[in-house]
């Protein structure tokens, strides 16, 4: 009986479908389902299909998106039960992310976001136009394992060594980790500026994230 | 609710105004009575005689009262059929359709990169990669293989295409003769005369020669094509400045009246059989006398000669989408796309000429995964700009709000398909860095990876083995005496 449950779930993920995917979680709550059970053999097995078709060019960017928002919309409505029930979702990490100062684009790093969150990382998107005093702030309120800057211009892209040298100055480093991303990004220049990692795509950045997390907890 | 007010355009390009179409017309008309047309085929003199033109020698005056009769008999529209019997090929339609060009006598060598002659195990492979490519509607014969006798090799190359597609095919004689067989082994695959007859599956090109001279050869296979109502395609060829007047449009008018002459001919012999008013025009350079396939004026020769064609009511044809390069380099891509899209636009029914290097002189399946590219994107310009909802902007960018989140709309993801083409990973879109992380693969790289893939992914299609059967004793019979060896070359290849 479980199994329609988990498969209206999936379903309303592949298919992008929001409203079909609070549904789907009201109706796993109404069912006692608990809600991290829903999450994890409901929603995710949907989003990691959907990451598959992804990476193998058979779906687009649209499809990724709508999943990746059914996701979001399923979680807030099982939000309030963990909550109730005391119970924590685990979180891979908790990640910062932004647009650098002057850059306003911010496609791919919705994306990102969006894939972080659905992977179970806790993200905190500041948007586009993002000051370095601002990440810090972030950084410091949500206690952030990661930060993760985007910059499409070669003229914005300089943003990201501000804000790891402002980050370096407010103590906050080494131990929370910066990944960069965007058109003109490249390895070579993320080891300059003394990020930790930078990558070529979505998929790549949330691989990426998780092995920084995992660096960071081995080195507590 | 009325109709919101604003139509997109139907892209297209003409190159002659109604007045000048009419002129090239009179002027063709007047050089069919004055100087004539030369045939030599007497049956095909014969017929014009008997139907009122004037005859000395081999050379013809066709008075217009002929041609207006034919033109009026002649259809206005057919099509050519797969083997399940399914229209594929829609002449006289509206609609832009391609197919390989014909008849290369080498081949680019995939792992040496050289011009080698041609074997039937090369057509063997340029038909799986055209069968798995939806750019090609049609197959054609693409290739003279020089490991079949030549007395047999235009038979022979049809039932290659034939045992490995299942698409409609463009093909041609060698000889004036040469469609009797071709036609019994496609009676063999359609099931019958009468069924070949009412569901075409192959079209054959037949030739004039420049300047208005029908040979034995291309009147013979106008008659034999006529009678057996396989549709014939007039494959005119003015080079401008050499078999023609170096003037395009006076070019155009040589093209007419040869074309005119050819529906004559073969409209004597089966009025209503299917015939089209195709070409292969091309220039010739002044520095070397070579007829270069690439050159725009080319192209602008194509539109121009189908644009009259149109006007007679008749389904067109066109030679485009080649290059006068070696490889796969810059002037290929330049060339074939554009003459590709210069076609499209012309609203060309059926497009040959893809997969050609060397001046139609080497055919190569790299280059036809290239081509399909060029051709998805003429495709893609004639479809033009749609208007698939109620407000053309305003609702969309209300539901993104000023963060932008267009990905995220319902509707981005139902339209973008209608509103982008997807090309094929032959067209480069990486990053820089993704480009080099690949080993910096260029145009034939990633076409050679695309042949692979697609030779890969290829099923040969359903053949009924009795029917299969019956073809491979046509081609024994028709080509042992000729001294095609007993093992069929590249039938192991195609049955593989």
């Amino acid at each position: 009986m479980n199994d329609t449950a988990f498969e209206a779930m999936r379903r309303a993920v592949v298919d992008g479908d929001a409203d079909a995917a609070a549904a789907a979680a009201s109706a796993a709550i109404a069912a006692g389902i608990p809600p991290l059970v829903a999450i994890d053999e409901g929603f995710m097995p949907g989003m990691k299909e959907v990451g598959a078709g992804f990476a193998a060019g058979d779906l687009f960017l649209p499809d990724m998106m709508l999943a990746a928002r059914a996701m979001q919309r399923a979680l807030n409505v099982l939000e309030p039960e963990l909550q109730k029930a005391a119970v924590e979702r685990a979180v891979a990490g908790r990640v910062v992310i932004g647009t650098v100062a002057g850059d306003i684009h911010e496609i791919g790093k919705n994306l990102v976001g969006m894939l972080l969150s659905t992977s179970g990382f806790e993200v905190h998107d500041l948007g586009v136009n993002v000051s370095p005093e601002r990440f810090v702030a972030a950084v410091q309120e949500h206690r952030a394992d990661i930060v993760g800057l985007s910059a499409l211009l070669t003229t914005t892209m300089t943003g990201q060594r501000t804000i790891i040298a402002a980050l370096q100055a407010a103590g906050l480093r080494p131990p929370v980790k910066v990944m960069v991303g965007g058109a003109p990004v490249t390895g070579a220049w993320a080891s300059e500026i003394g990020a930790d990692g930078y990558s070529e795509d979505a998929m790549g950045a949330v691989e990426l994230a998780k092995r920084l997390v995992g660096a960071g907890e081995a080195a507590r | 609710m009325s109709a919101l007010p604003g139509a997109p355009l139907r892209p297209s390009l003409r190159l002659l105004g109604d007045d000048l179409v009419g002129r090239i017309l009179d002027e063709a008309h007047e050089l069919l009575r004055d100087p004539g047309v030369r045939v030599q085929d007497p049956e095909a003199v014969a017929l014009l005689a008997g139907a009122g033109a004037e005859v000395a020698g081999e050379v013809v005056r066709i008075p217009a009262r002929l041609v207006a009769a034919a033109l009026a008999t002649a259809p206005g529209s057919f099509d050519l059929h797969d083997r399940s019997g399914a229209p594929a090929v829609r002449y006289g339609a509206g609609v832009v359709q391609f197919d390989p060009g014909s008849s290369g006598v080498n081949v680019l060598d995939p792992a040496t990169g050289d011009h080698r002659p041609s074997t039937a195990d090369d057509l063997v492979r340029l038909v799986r990669v055209a069968e798995m490519l939806p750019a090609y509607d049609a197959q054609s014969t693409a290739i003279v293989c020089g490991d079949v006798p030549a007395g047999v090799g235009d038979l022979y190359r049809l039932f290659l295409v034939l045992l490995g597609s299942a698409k409609p095919i463009v093909t041609g004689a060698f000889s004036p003769r040469g469609t009797t067989a071709m036609v019994d082994l496609l009676a063999l695959d359609a099931g019958g005369r009468e069924a070949l007859a009412a569901r075409p599956r192959a079209v054959f090109d037949v030739c004039p020669s420049p300047p208005l001279t029908w040979t034995e050869f291309g009147a013979r296979n106008l008659l034999d094509l006529a009678r057996a109502r396989v549709p014939a395609e007039m494959v005119s060829m003015p080079l401008a400045g050499g078999a023609a007047p170096v003037t395009l449009v006076g070019s155009v008018v040589q093209h007419a009246a040869e074309c005119l002459a050819g529906v004559v001919i073969h409209q004597l012999a089966g009025p209503g059989a299917p015939i089209v008013w195709g070409g292969a025009p091309s220039i010739v350079d002044m520095r070397t006398g070579v007829t270069p396939m690439g050159a725009i004026e080319t192209a602008m020769l194509d539109v121009a000669y189908a644009q009259v064609g149109r006007a007679l009511g008749l389904p067109t044809h066109g030679y485009l989408g080649a290059t006068d390069g070696k490889v796969l380099d810059a002037q290929a891509g330049l060339e074939s796309g554009i003459g590709a899209l210069v076609g499209a636009l012309a609203g060309i029914d059926l497009i040959s000429g893809a997969g050609m290097l060397d001046s139609l002189r080497c055919q190569s399946a790299e280059k036809l995964v290239l081509d399909a590219e060029g051709i998805a994107m003429a495709r893609r310009l004639l479809g033009g700009v749609a208007t698939p909802t109620a407000t053309l902007a305003t609702a969309m960018i209300r539901a993104a709000g000023p963060e932008a989140r267009f990905l995220e709309q319902p509707e981005t993801r139902r339209l973008f398909r209608g509103e982008q083409l997807l090309p094929s990973p032959v067209i480069d879109r990486a990053s820089l860095r993704a480009w080099e992380d690949e080993g910096r693969p260029d145009t034939r790289a990633r076409a050679r990876e695309r042949v692979e893939e697609l030779l890969a992914a290829y099923r040969r299609p359903a053949l009924d083995p009795g029917v299969e059967a019956a073809m491979t004793d046509l081609v024994r019979a028709v080509g042992v005496p000729h001294g095609l060896a007993a093992d069929l070359p590249g039938v192991a290849a195609a049955r593989a």
